[in-house]
């Protein structure tokens, strides 16, 4: 029985924002919400993890009330639980926030593998899900185009610039999901109105979470980020592949690496 | 009064449009041309549950309203009138028949398979010489030994019949009592002497199947008589009244379908040095256009809200039918007119609409029928 937790961000369709032709501002008005497609395939992975061994899957998404209908859309797909972590002093958070408080929500739940997408369309960061692992201590793998699971491992097929990596990560972990990984299945009709008629989402605001985030880590006061500059990050070489060392040999020439570089 | 939807159904408005983007429109002018459904279509819908909404959870349903199964029919119709039609004919006659009218056996033994779609239903009334005038029934079925009946005669102009496994048939059993002598049966497909015959090559909605039934001593069990002896036309006429609901919607589907694309087709096409939208003509005939369509709409959503709250709506069905099915021709006319000579090329989907629309004014009662039953209820006869 796997206990799978899914963060998912409702965001709007950035394929219909439209440009004001007079302003040049976008037009957010009417623009409807959707659950951010790399987070609805890490929905998908979970549920296809959850039909293959057995489990639960749990969403979790930090919003205001009207992320409800995300999470009910995801409950509609197929998943068990949901909870909806909202509060006004939530609001404004940069992604240290964001991922201060969603570890604080999920330290209070029970899981194996939490799964999450690996950037929101409206911000592109990247930054939420490697963080959540960070502050939860425990491994992540990102940028997920295949997750398998082995005995009480998962190999996971990343996604890396001009090449993939396959690794193995062992369990409680963190991996986030690419759009590619997968295609979600659709809502069911049943889904629906189950979710809307049976089932609860739990809403946890900043008292249910006292325990667990830091007040200073949370909303705009709690968010360091200054935005400077955003620019498209060049791709890296292939870098240089030790063979065949111990780990001591390893170490030293890793470290020595570091010094030619001026790293240390 | 309140005209604005539930949570539930804006969420499955959201499904219908995604799974009508995604599954059905990048067939629709394959579908016309071959005049097949694309594979797994079929199971697609059935897993997104289109089979059987107005059902219960229990038996495999959604557990949801008549208005929102109504308003499947109506956005898949927006983009292919041919694959809203087989959830109409499916859930509004045959599904609703057995559980309407099926014995507590029937229900267990098909509402299940249905409902979840593993089954696709129909509904055969229609005959050679019975089509307006459903009285005049020609297929028999005999009581031939206390166990069976005996089913003899053809049926013609059968929704879903190619891919339908589930018949709920109207056969005479008593020709000395006329209208009281008429009972429906259900005959699963592969029954021996039940022959699915030739398919009619259409006008519109080319890829739904419509085909001949052929019974040729045709023995089915005693218990699949669908309700009682004699009560076959009322039965048939009361499921008609839900069908109507679901044909209306097709037809508001079609018609806001062409508007559609037609606001886009006049914003890019210039005349005379501008976008044609600029022209008032264009202008006032789309106003005009959208007007009557967002009419056919309430006169659509009224008759499945009385349904819903089990009140009379065999008036309000039939008026439904008559008007929407007029406004998803006069639209999807105006849209092709409004597209001029591109219109009626195969290179923009308004001539298929246009095609699609007019069945609407034909099927499941046709517009004069649907005006002899409004006179009937306004006491003129």
């Amino acid at each position: 029985m796997m206990k799978i937790i899914v963060c998912i961000k409702q965001v709007p369709d950035t394929t219909e924002v439209r440009i004001d032709p007079v302003t040049n501002t976008l037009i957010r008005d009417g623009v409807p919400s959707i659950i951010n497609p790399d987070d609805k395939a890490g929905i998908e992975a979970a549920l296809r993890l959850k039909e293959e061994v057995g489990g639960t899957v749990t969403l979790v998404c930090m919003g205001p009330a009207q992320a409800d209908v995300a999470l009910r859309e995801g409950l509609a797909m197929g998943a068990d639980e949901a909870i909806l972590v909202s509060d006004r002093a939530f609001g404004g958070s940069d992604t240290w926030a964001t991922s201060s408080i969603l570890a604080g929500a999920v330290e209070k739940l029970d899981y194996d593998v939490i799964i999450t997408g690996r950037q929101a369309i409206d911000g592109d960061t990247a930054q939420v899900g490697p963080q959540l692992a960070e502050h939860l201590h425990i491994p992540q793998v990102s940028y997920a185009q295949e997750i398998r699971l082995e005995g009480d491992k998962l190999i996971v097929l990343r996604q890396f610039e001009d090449r993939e990596h396959e690794i193995e990560v062992s369990m409680p972990c963190v991996i986030t999901a690419l759009s590619e990984l997968n295609e979600p299945r659709y809502m069911s009709m049943a889904g629906i109105y189950s979710a809307y008629q049976e089932k609860e989402i739990q809403v946890w605001g900043f008292d249910d979470l006292k325990d667990t985030v830091d007040s200073s880590n949370m909303g705009l006061k709690g968010s360091p980020t200054r935005v400077v500059r955003s620019f498209t990050k060049q791709a890296k070489g292939a870098g240089e592949k030790l063979e065949g060392l111990s780990a001591e040999e390893a170490v030293e020439a890793i470290v020595n690496k570091l010094r030619e570089k001026y790293f240390i | 009064m309140d005209f604005s939807l539930t949570k539930e159904q804006k969420l499955a408005v959201q499904l219908y449009r995604e799974f009508a983007e995604k599954e059905v429109k990048p067939y629709v002018e394959e579908m016309d041309e071959t005049e097949k459904l694309p594979d797994g279509i079929l199971e697609k819908m059935a897993r997104a549950g289109f089979f059987g909404i107005p059902f219960s959870r229990e038996i495999g349903g959604a557990g949801a309203d008549y208005l929102v199964n109504a308003m499947c029919v109506e956005e898949i119709s927006k983009i292919s009138a041919t694959v809203a039609g087989i959830i109409s004919v499916h859930t509004s006659l045959t599904a609703t028949g057995i559980q309407q009218f099926g014995t507590q056996e029937q229900k267990e033994k098909y509402l299940p398979d249905l409902v979840s779609g593993r089954k696709i239903g129909a509904f055969a009334l229609t005959e050679p010489g019975a089509g307006s005038d459903a009285s005049g029934q020609q297929t028999q079925a005999k009581l031939v030994d206390d166990e069976h009946y005996v089913i003899n005669g053809t049926k013609i102009f059968i929704t879903n019949s190619g891919f339908a496994s589930i018949f709920i048939v109207a056969c005479m059993t008593d020709k000395s009592k006329g209208n009281k002598g008429i009972s429906t049966f259900i005959v699963e497909k592969g029954t021996p002497g039940f022959i699915v015959g030739k398919e009619e090559k259409k006008c519109g909605i080319r890829a739904s199947s419509t085909c001949e039934l052929i019974f040729d001593n045709c023995v089915i069990p005693k218990e699949n008589m669908l309700g009682k002896e004699g009560k076959g036309l009322g039965i048939m006429l009361t499921l008609l009244d839900g069908g109507r609901v679901t044909i209306a919607a097709q037809a508001v589907g079609i018609a806001q379908g062409a508007i559609d694309e037609t606001i886009k087709y006049v914003k890019e096409r210039k005349q005379f040095g501008r976008p044609i939208s600029f022209f008032q003509n264009t202008q006032f005939q789309l106003a005009e256009m959208q007007t009557k369509i967002d009419c056919a709409r309430l006169m659509l959503y009224k008759a499945c809200v009385l349904k819903d709250a089990h009140a009379p709506y065999g008036r309000e069905a039939a008026m439904a039918k008559l008007y929407c099915s007029d406004v998803a021709v006069q639209a999807t006319r105006l849209a092709v007119q409004l597209h001029g000579g591109y219109g009626y090329t195969r290179e923009y989907p308004v001539e298929r609409m246009y095609r699609d629309a007019k069945i609407t004014e034909i099927y499941e009662g046709t517009s004069e029928v649907q005006k002899m039953v409004i006179a009937g209820f306004m006491g003129v006869k």
